[in-house]
């Protein structure tokens, strides 16, 4: 699937999603990372040490769920953009999930826009609650989005 | 006649680390590159770089090519000339240039080949068409010169080049219809294809272009399905309405010079045509000629500045430079080399390597 | 068309000057490459082949393929791809393999 589209499977994501108990408690990075490519960054970035120490570059990250307290900051140090946070806690209906984005024009605070899912395909209207960069020089913005909570696994991307 | 004790032709981020590690030891170089500024096709890349910290990863390509550009050219030990393409190499090792129109002759008594590659073509009807373009060329185009190069473009190769320009395209704000891939996987690193999917570009493996349309320039392809044979699927066909067509669908080393100076070559698929047989320290056949980057095998960015350090120590070190501290940086640089190419998408070149090295060893 | 706002790059541009196609004004800035000033006004046909005087375009855009190869200021096969825009040139569509001087005639 993932090999032949560019979408992970159902299965692939599961996998490396946080218990649900890790979820309710609030917000937490899911590294959306499937192939063994030489990188490691998002080890380097964090400095909680919530990715457990790469052996070899090659390796998949792997991360401690308990140490993560979802700041984000490993979502500009992705250079695959493969990161996101997910805050389930957030409320009773409604997620916040945390999103790269590296195009124009860059969503306003407090505008509504596409949610759309691993696909490119718009799943829901959701708002956007926060813009900021990913720290000085990087030019990646980091979007925090509130998503009917059903949603916050499958929206990935935005169209403003 | 010039005088050069090390010539690197070539700017890209194999020669701009070759340049840089020969200097750091001591030595005099001359960087010789036929754009008016140094970087090679770095300065198009925005992408963040994979790798690890020693590769810059997580920096921006451009970025990375600025920073070593100013490095290159606050060395003291670095003579730059932009604007000079290296034209041939004689039997007696004069290698000549064209420097700012005019022609020029050096003499080098090492020679560091970062020439990089170039891109395949791809043959159907109509594909001489303007508007069917290189990759490489829509890079410059639009990330160099600020030109979008089209409104709805088509893009064939789901190779890392191919997703990565795509990905640019939709940065640019350029429509992205349709990724073509003749293979029935994606050759890109699946991060970067997730990217431009969930974009809502579609990516079609086991696909390719039958034919381009147009009257003067491009109007319109026609894509089909291919079976395992490669052959077309009857029926499959589907028309697409795009006015630029990128091809990128793989590049082939820029050797001429190493022909002329008479190195040893092997055709090598896996490393993308002709390469110089060379030592573990990138020497080739030919004493104190050096090969780093893609001129020595299509490989990844990061791959290309660490072959660059290794280039570049050594020409050094074959005159006396740097020898106290040469083996422990080589041993530094070889195990970044090997840990990059260690894992699943290493497996090309590490094939495409060991076939070269079945050849036999080079020995001086 | 010219990327107004680019999400990560800024383009530094030179001049801008005049120059002619075909005897038609056109706009650029110093610096750039012809063919990329070229495009940016909307031509995307730059010479004829001279067996079957089929349209090109650029291809490599780096000086490599010789496909944009156009006359300029009466010099033919001038790689229009890495060439730099100037203030006042001549640029003709090239006619097959070109002419020095006179008319291409291929």
């Amino acid at each position: 699937m993932l090999e032949k589209t560019g979408v992970p499977a159902r299965e692939q994501v599961e996998a490396v999603k946080p218990t649900q108990e890790r979820l309710a408690k609030g917000p937490v990075a899911i590294v959306e990372c499937f192939q063994e490519i030489p990188c490691d960054p998002c080890y380097t970035a964090c400095k909680r040490e919530a990715f457990l120490p790469f052996e070899d570059i090659n390796d998949l990250p792997q991360t401690d769920f308990e140490k993560c307290n979802g700041c984000g900051i490993c979502i500009g140090a992705c250079p695959g953009l493969a990161i996101f946070i997910v805050d389930e806690s957030y409320a009773d209906h409604e997620a916040l999930i945390m999103i790269p984005w590296e195009f124009l024009p860059v969503p306003a605070e407090g505008s509504i826009v596409q949610g759309l899912n691993r696909e490119g395909e718009a799943v829901a209207e959701v708002k956007v609650k926060d813009v900021r960069s990913a720290g000085k020089n990087k030019k990646t913005s980091i979007i925090t989005l509130i998503v009917p909570k059903e949603f916050a696994h499958d929206i990935r991307s935005i169209k403003v | 006649m010039d005088k050069a004790e090390i010539l690197v032709i070539g700017s890209g981020p194999a020669g701009l680390k070759a340049a840089l590690s020969a200097a750091e030891q001591g030595a005099e170089v001359t960087l010789v590159e036929r754009d008016p500024f140094l970087g090679g096709q770095l300065v198009k890349q925005t992408h963040m770089f994979f790798g690890s910290k020693e590769q810059y990863a997580a920096e921006r390509g451009f970025k990375i090519a600025e920073k070593l550009s100013r490095e290159v050219e606050a060395h003291p030990g670095i003579r730059v000339l932009c604007d000079t393409t290296a034209l041939g190499y004689y039997d007696d090792g004069v290698v000549s240039l064209e420097v700012k129109g005019r022609f020029a002759t050096v003499k080098p008594q090492s020679l560091i080949m970062a020439t990089g590659a170039q891109e395949n073509t791809l043959m159907f009807p109509n594909c001489d068409l303007p508007g069917v373009y290189g990759a490489g060329a829509v890079q410059t185009l639009m990330n160099v010169h600020g030109i979008i190069p089209g409104k709805r473009v088509a893009m064939v190769g789901a190779g890392n080049i191919g997703v990565i320009v795509s990905y640019q395209l939709l940065q640019a704000g350029v429509e992205v219809p349709a990724i073509v891939e003749a293979l029935p996987h994606i050759g890109a690193y699946h991060v970067h294809a997730s990217k431009v999917r969930r974009m809502g570009v579609p990516i079609y493996t086991s696909h390719t272009v039958l034919s381009a349309h147009g009257k003067d320039s491009l109007e319109k392809i026609t894509m089909v399905a291919i079976d395992q044979d490669r052959q077309p699927v009857a029926g499959t066909e589907q028309e697409l309405d795009v006015d630029v067509l990128c091809i990128a669908v793989g590049l082939t080393p820029l050797t001429e010079i190493l022909f002329q100076a008479g190195c040893k070559m092997v055709y090598i698929p896996e490393l993308g045509g002709h390469v110089a047989m060379r030592s573990d320290t990138l020497e080739t056949s030919v004493p104190n000629i050096f090969v780093c980057g893609d001129v020595g095998g299509i490989e990844e960015a990061s791959a290309a500045m660490v072959e660059g350090s290794i280039a570049g120590l050594t020409a050094a070190r074959n005159f006396g430079y740097g020898k106290d501290s040469y083996e422990d940086q080589l041993a530094a640089a070889r195990r970044e080399l090997d840990s990059l190419r260690s894992g699943p998408v290493g497996e090309k070149i590490r094939s495409g390597l060991k076939r070269l090295s079945s050849f036999g060893e080079v020995t001086q | 068309m010219r990327i107004q706002n680019h999400p990560i790059l800024d383009f530094k541009k030179g001049a801008k000057v005049n120059f002619t196609f075909d005897g038609v004004k056109v706009e650029g800035y110093e610096g750039e490459p012809i063919a990329a000033a070229l495009h940016a006004a909307g031509v995307r046909v730059l010479s004829h082949s001279r067996n079957y005087k089929r349209p090109r375009g650029f291809w490599c855009a780096i000086g490599n393929c010789s496909s944009c190869n156009m006359r300029v200021n009466g010099v033919p096969n001038v790689r229009t791809c890495v060439e730099p825009l100037q203030d006042g040139m001549i640029v003709e569509t090239q006619e097959g393999k070109g002419k020095i001087g006179g008319v291409c005639d291929g």
